[in-house]
Parts: C-alpha cells; structure tokens; sequence
C-alpha cells in the first residue's frame, strides 16, 4: 500500500515491536498507580502486566513491574514518559540490563475424579507446584515460575478438570550484586 | 520555623511567600473559608473573573508575560470542570500555573455530594501533577510543592484540592525550605559529551538552521539572550515556532520568519534542505513537521529540550541534549569559542544566496483592495500604528492567529500570548486580562475572530471591573475562518456551519459592557479607527469588518513535504482542489 502521506505523524517506519520489562520505583501514595496506568492507556501504550507492591515501608516506596510491547521508539518514550512523573523515583529497563529473573505466582483450581485426579496431581509434583487448598473432589496448586512454564502447567491442567487460575503478574530482578 | 492557623490562612501565607501578588478565581461554596481569609488581608489581590476558564488563561496571560507562576482559586465541581480546558491549554504550552480547587469536606468525598466531582482523576492527565490534601498539617508542604513543580523542569500547570473541612482545621504553617524534591529533580545543564559533539557537527554545517520554540521563552531573559549571541556569532539562519516568536527579533536578517503549516517559503524550503538543525526548545510537533517521512531529509539533528520525553518522539535525532536552554546555549557558546570554532563560509554564503531566493517568493504576499479591508492588512496596519508603543498581543485561535503570527513582528519575547497547542478558541479576552493585569501602562491587545472572541466575551466585564484597558481587535468575516479555508480545501465548498448567521453587534455590545465599541468598514477608515482605539483609556471591541473569503497562505497542505507549499497569489481553482491527496483529507 502506498503511503498516505499526512500532517499528522502516520508510522514512516516500520519497526518491530520487542517485549520489555520494566521496574519503576514510585511514592506509596494514592492516585500513584492511577497516574502510570492512565499515561499508558491515553498514550495508547501496551501493558502485558502490571504487578504493583511496597517494597521500602520506611521511605514508603513502591515498586512496580509492567511488561509492555513497542517499537524501539515507542518503548523509549513510555520509559521518558514515565520518568518525568513527579512521583516516579526510577525507571529501568531490565530487558536491556540483560535477561532478567522473571517470576510469576499462580493458583490453579482443578477438580475431578478418579484417573484425572490423579494425574493432575502427578503433573503438579513434576512442575513443583504445592497443594494449598483439597477436598475429595479438587485441588488448588500453587506454582510459582516463569510465565512459560506456568502457560503450560494450565494447558496440561486444562483436559484434567481446571476450573480457574489466578495469576500475580510477572516480578522482576535484575542479575547481579547491583541495587538498580 | 512555624506557626499555627487555619488551612485557609495557610492557603494565603504559601501565595505570599511565594510571592504571589495576583491571583485570578471564582468563589463557591467549598472554597468559602479561603474566600473570608482573603477578604481579611491586603497581600494579595484577586481578581474575579466571570467564568472558570477565563480564569486559567488569565493566569496563563499573566504567566507568560511576567515569567512567574500564574496562580487561579475556584471552587469543587463545575469550578474545577471549568477550569479543564485552561489546565489542558497550559499542559500543552508548557505554561506555569498553580490552580487551587475547593473540595467538599472530607466526608463526604465519593458520596455524590452536592458539587462533588473527582477533581484530580478528572485533571490528572490535563495537569503535570496534582494534590488532593487530606491533612491541614501537609497543607503549606503540598502549597509549595505545587510551585515548586509548576515552574520546574519544563513548567505546566499543577492542581491542589482541597477539603472544606481542611481549610477550616487548625494546623501548622511550614514557610519556604531548601530541601530537594524527593523524585522531582529535572536536570538543567546538558551533558558536555554531547555539546561538544553538537558545537562541533554545526561548525562543519554547509547549510544549517537554528529551529527554536517556545522553550526558549519559558527558560527565561537569558536563554534569549545567549541564543541571539550564538545566532548572530554563526550568521546561520534562524526560524522558530508559533510559541516561539520573539525570542530572535523579527526585524533581524537572519529570522526566516515562523515555519510550519503556515510558516514562510523560506523558513520551511530552508528546514527541509538544511543539513544540520539546531532545534532549540522545540518539539517537532505535527504543525511542524508536515509529513513526517519528508522531514528535512538528509539532515543531521540536534536537539535540546529539558524535556528527555521530547525527545526522539516524532524526529528521530542525532544529538540529543537534555537540558535547560539557557544553561545548554550557555554551554554551547562556551564550548564554540575555546575550541575556536569557525563557520563555512563560502558554504554559509552559498546558502543564504539560496535562502534569498525563496525570500524573493514573497510569500506572505496578498493582493490590497480599496474596497474591502484585507485582513493581513488590517494586522499590517495595526502593526506600523503600535510600533513606538509597549505592546503584547494575545491572540483567540484560526486564521486571524496565524495571520497576526506572519504580519505581526515580535522582537522581545514575552510579548505573543496565544493557544499553540491546544488551539483553544477564546483564549485571548481572558489572557488579555491577566497580562493587562501584570502590565497596567503597557498597551495589550487580543487580535480575535468573531466567533473565537465569543466563547469567552463575558470577561469584558472583568476588563471593565478592573479597568483594564485591553483592545480586543476583532478580524471579523462573519465565518469561522480556518474551518471554512478547510472546507474549501478538503470539502468541496460545502460549508458546512461554519458560517455565522446571527452575529452580535459588537459595538452595541461593548456598550453593554460599558467599554467602547470602534467599527471600521472601509480600509480608507482603518487608520483612523485604529488610532482612536489606542487613544482611548477604556476596553475596546473594535470590529473590523474584512473580506469574507480571504484564506492564510502560505500552507503546507496536509500530507505534504516543506517543500511542496501552496502559495497565495498563484492558486487557480484547480490547484486548490488537487492541493491535498485522498489520503491527506482522511487526516486534519
């Protein structure tokens, strides 16, 4: 297609869109985590997952981890915009410090009977996820990991009886002894 | 040091010590307690205006035009959603304010109270921060906090909240203190690294330009300062953006006149075929660069903004310097004399010989009637009649604004009040106010449309409350002028409600207001009107009545390259149809 060509800024460049993870520190203040999730949806930016708690209780601080999709411009841009939030202490791009420790929590509710139960249980000691809550008739596991590996304990869990999942969203760390 | 006392009180202590004289509002009922507390003091002035908007652009007028913060008062509810479109208009400018908005008591907050609404969900997008203060004990820390951020960094407007029941409590007052910010810390001066590279590519330039906005205005007397030094030290031509004229004298050789949509034809060809652009205090908005993929093609680019978040947005840049501009031109003319460096010039002479060229356009030509007043001649003669006089100009939003861009000259800044990027019509009357405010014996004018100058009329009873002797200079077509040149252009003469068919009679209306109404019909009258509107000690509302078809050119049209403008006095019908592609119309 030829390109419409415009006053208003039309993409000129095609970039690919990469996946990033980033760990803003911010204020423990009300309204915080309402300021960076309108920045994204009235910028018209991704967000992939977004985990949200406070980690310094004395400086009252709060770490958030968003995971979100762009081109290499766009992904600059949100973390400028980010960045100049009066709230917002730091910015880091973990995805460009290099392959960060990414984990996410899940619980898994599974019920069933018989051959099924058994074989989802079998399953959840393969994949290390514990059992929290059981009854005759279902169990809640508990596995923690990376995203990968959670999609597919819910897929194999999926024809033994899953009932729900909940999820955390992804934490994130940076590799090394470095504080970001 | 500090001392107890309402939050009322606590509300004015922080304005004075922050040494505000002026504040321009609008009482309600959740903002009663400050309303008495101002009533019982002398510090500080209000100014009552008749709509909540006008408060927020009167503020921004006075912001604009002194440099310091403007500050507004009005109350929860319909005062705060009022006060959107202004919180938006100086978000978009980069334009201090600090608005305090009355809240209903805390306990009612969330239970649909009588004028209760979300005011800092609603203004959190449309301002750079804002507070809701739950304690009177933060009250003065948020108060100056508030002012902090507004003037800070790249300047925008900031929203406090505040509970009646908090301005009544007692609390205790926390004067002014030298503690950093806790996260806000914004970075003034620019990374040498880059300077030295920057200094360094515009020395080797073979055609480069100065492109700069309004942050060098917002920066301060000395950005301007030092950018006139760095201009005229490397002889480049210099072109700027709406937001930035005055800031190089438009009498000067080397301005180029503003660039953009409506800009010059040798400010813009100039833009896309320079080799190295110094984009000072600008942001490549849309306005700017036309289509983007044809922007200055070929061209290296540098790029100083205190704004890290401008930067590489739309443009791609080469070096990119986060900073002040004052500090960065600073930096950047030191850096050029201790590695004495020297222009190109047989290239640079090359390049102005180009630049005359389009210079020899004419493009703001228009053709002069006897029988009707042209509207670029109407601003022409406004112009050559005010020269000798203190003068600031606001401006409403169409195509009077542009034209009074083109045949308006600034050679100071502070002086060119207008909406660049939100484009709010109804701006001007209420800027007018606030910079006549902050400049009693300076001549202010607003160069308005009749339809623009009608969104916000009733602050002509400010004007004549506070008597303010503002000129509201009415370039009257009877049409929303830029919609109709739009509808010509993309539409196919299908003007659509752009036209107005019950216009007031705007001298009887200045009557009403008890200022003075001023008609001029025929260009044979326009002088002498003009001069009895200068002479006269009250507000005017000067009807000037021009043709009604007249279109701003030069354009760039939509979906176009700089270099492709369309010029005025050469258009035949068919050009005008052809002008704008089927993929242009689709965008504004």
């Amino acid at each position: 297609m030829a390109q419409p060509g415009s006053a208003y800024s039309l993409q000129t460049t095609v970039e690919k869109p990469e996946t990033h993870t980033m760990s803003v520190l911010v204020d423990n203040e009300p309204g915080v985590l309402a300021r960076v999730i309108g920045l994204f949806s009235g910028r018209g930016y991704n967000i992939e997952s977004l985990t949200v708690s406070e980690t310094e209780h004395e400086a009252h601080l709060s770490r958030i981890t968003i995971v979100t999709t762009g081109t290499p411009m766009v992904i600059e841009q949100i973390k400028n915009q980010l960045d100049r939030l009066v709230p917002i202490h730091s910015v880091t791009d973990l995805t460009v410090l290099g392959h960060p420790i990414e984990r996410e929590l899940a619980m898994v509710k599974v019920a069933g009977k018989g051959e099924k139960r058994v074989e989802a249980l079998r399953l959840a000691e393969a994949f290390r996820a514990q059992v929290i809550d059981a009854s005759t008739e279902h169990f809640v596991f508990e596995i923690t990991g990376r995203q990968s590996k959670i999609e597919q304990f819910i897929v194999l869990m999926q024809p033994l009886g899953l009932v729900e999942v909940c999820r955390t969203g992804l934490a994130a760390i940076a590799r090394g002894p470095e504080q970001m | 040091m500090s001392r107890p006392m309402t939050g009322a009180q606590i509300v004015l202590e922080a304005l004075a010590d922050q040494g505000v004289e002026h504040i321009f509002g609008y009482p309600g009922g959740a903002v009663l307690p400050i309303y008495d507390a101002l009533f019982q003091q002398d510090r500080i002035k209000h100014i009552l205006v008749r709509h909540e908007q006008g408060a927020v652009h009167a503020a921004e007028g006075y912001a604009r035009s002194t440099g310091k913060v403007g500050v507004v008062l009005v109350t929860s509810g319909p005062g705060a959603t009022n006060a959107v479109t202004g919180l938006t208009d100086a978000l978009m400018d980069s334009i201090p304010v600090v608005c305090i908005t009355g809240q209903v008591p805390t306990h009612l907050i969330g239970n649909d109270a009588f004028q209760e609404c979300d005011t800092v969900g609603i203004t959190r997008p449309c301002t750079k921060h804002n507070y809701l203060v739950k304690d009177v004990n933060q009250l003065s820390t948020v108060m100056h906090e508030a002012f902090y951020v507004a003037r800070s960094g790249r300047p925008g407007p900031v929203v406090v909240d505040i509970p009646k029941d908090i301005q009544f409590a007692e609390g205790n007052y926390a004067g002014l203190s030298n503690s950093q910010h806790k996260s806000y810390r914004p970075a003034v001066e620019g990374d040498e690294a880059a300077v030295a590279a920057a200094v360094e590519l515009m020395s080797n330039a073979k055609r480069p330009i100065f492109y700069t906005g309004g942050g060098i205005i917002n920066s301060g007397p000395l950005a301007t300062e030092r950018l006139r030094e760095f201009v005229r030290l490397t002889g480049y031509p210099i072109t700027s953006t709406l937001m930035g004229l005055g800031a190089y004298p438009a009498s000067d050789k080397q301005w180029l006149g503003m660039l953009g949509m409506h800009g010059t034809f040798e400010a813009n060809n100039a833009m896309h075929d320079c080799d190295v652009m110094i984009c000072i205090g600008a942001r490549f908005d849309d306005r700017i660069t036309g289509r983007l993929d044809a922007f200055a093609p070929g061209s290296k680019k540098i790029h100083v903004d205190i704004d890290r978040s401008s930067i590489n947005k739309n443009v791609r840049v080469d070096i990119p310097i986060v900073g002040d501009c004052a500090h960065v031109l600073d930096q950047m003319l030191r850096a050029w004399k201790a590695k004495n460096l020297k222009v190109d010039k047989p290239a640079l002479k090359t390049w102005w010989d180009q630049i005359d060229t389009w210079r020899a356009r004419k493009s703001l030509h228009y053709r002069k009637r006897d029988d009707v007043i042209m509207p670029q001649y109407a601003i022409e003669r406004l112009y050559a009649l005010t020269r000798d006089k203190d003068v600031y100009i606001t401006t409403e939003v169409g195509q009077h604004q542009m034209w009074a861009a083109q045949f308006f000259h600034f050679d100071e800044p502070n002086r060119w009040m207008t909406s660049g990027g939100l484009g709010t019509m109804g701006y001007g009357i209420p800027a007018a106010v606030g910079v006549q405010m902050a400049h009693p014996d300076s001549l202010v004018i607003d160069i308005a449309g009749e339809a623009s100058v009608q969104m916000t009329m009733q602050e002509m009873s400010t004007a004549v409350q506070y008597d303010l002797p503002i000129k509201i200079f009415i370039l009257n077509n009877e049409y929303m002028g830029m919609v109709r040149q739009w509808q010509e252009l993309l539409h196919g003469g299908r003007y659509s409600h752009s036209y107005s068919e019950a216009l007031p009679d705007f001298v009887k209306l200045a009557e009403a207001y008890q200022a003075v109404g001023i008609r001029a019909e025929e260009p044979s009258e326009l002088d002498d009107a003009i001069r009895e509107m200068l002479a006269t000690p009250k507000p005017v509302i000067f009807d000037c009545r021009v043709d009604k078809h007249a279109n701003c050119f030069p354009m760039i049209p939509s979906g176009e390259a700089h270099n492709n403008m369309l010029l005025g006095d050469d258009l035949t019908d068919d050009d005008l149809q052809n002008a704008i592609t089927e993929e242009g119309k689709v965008m504004v």
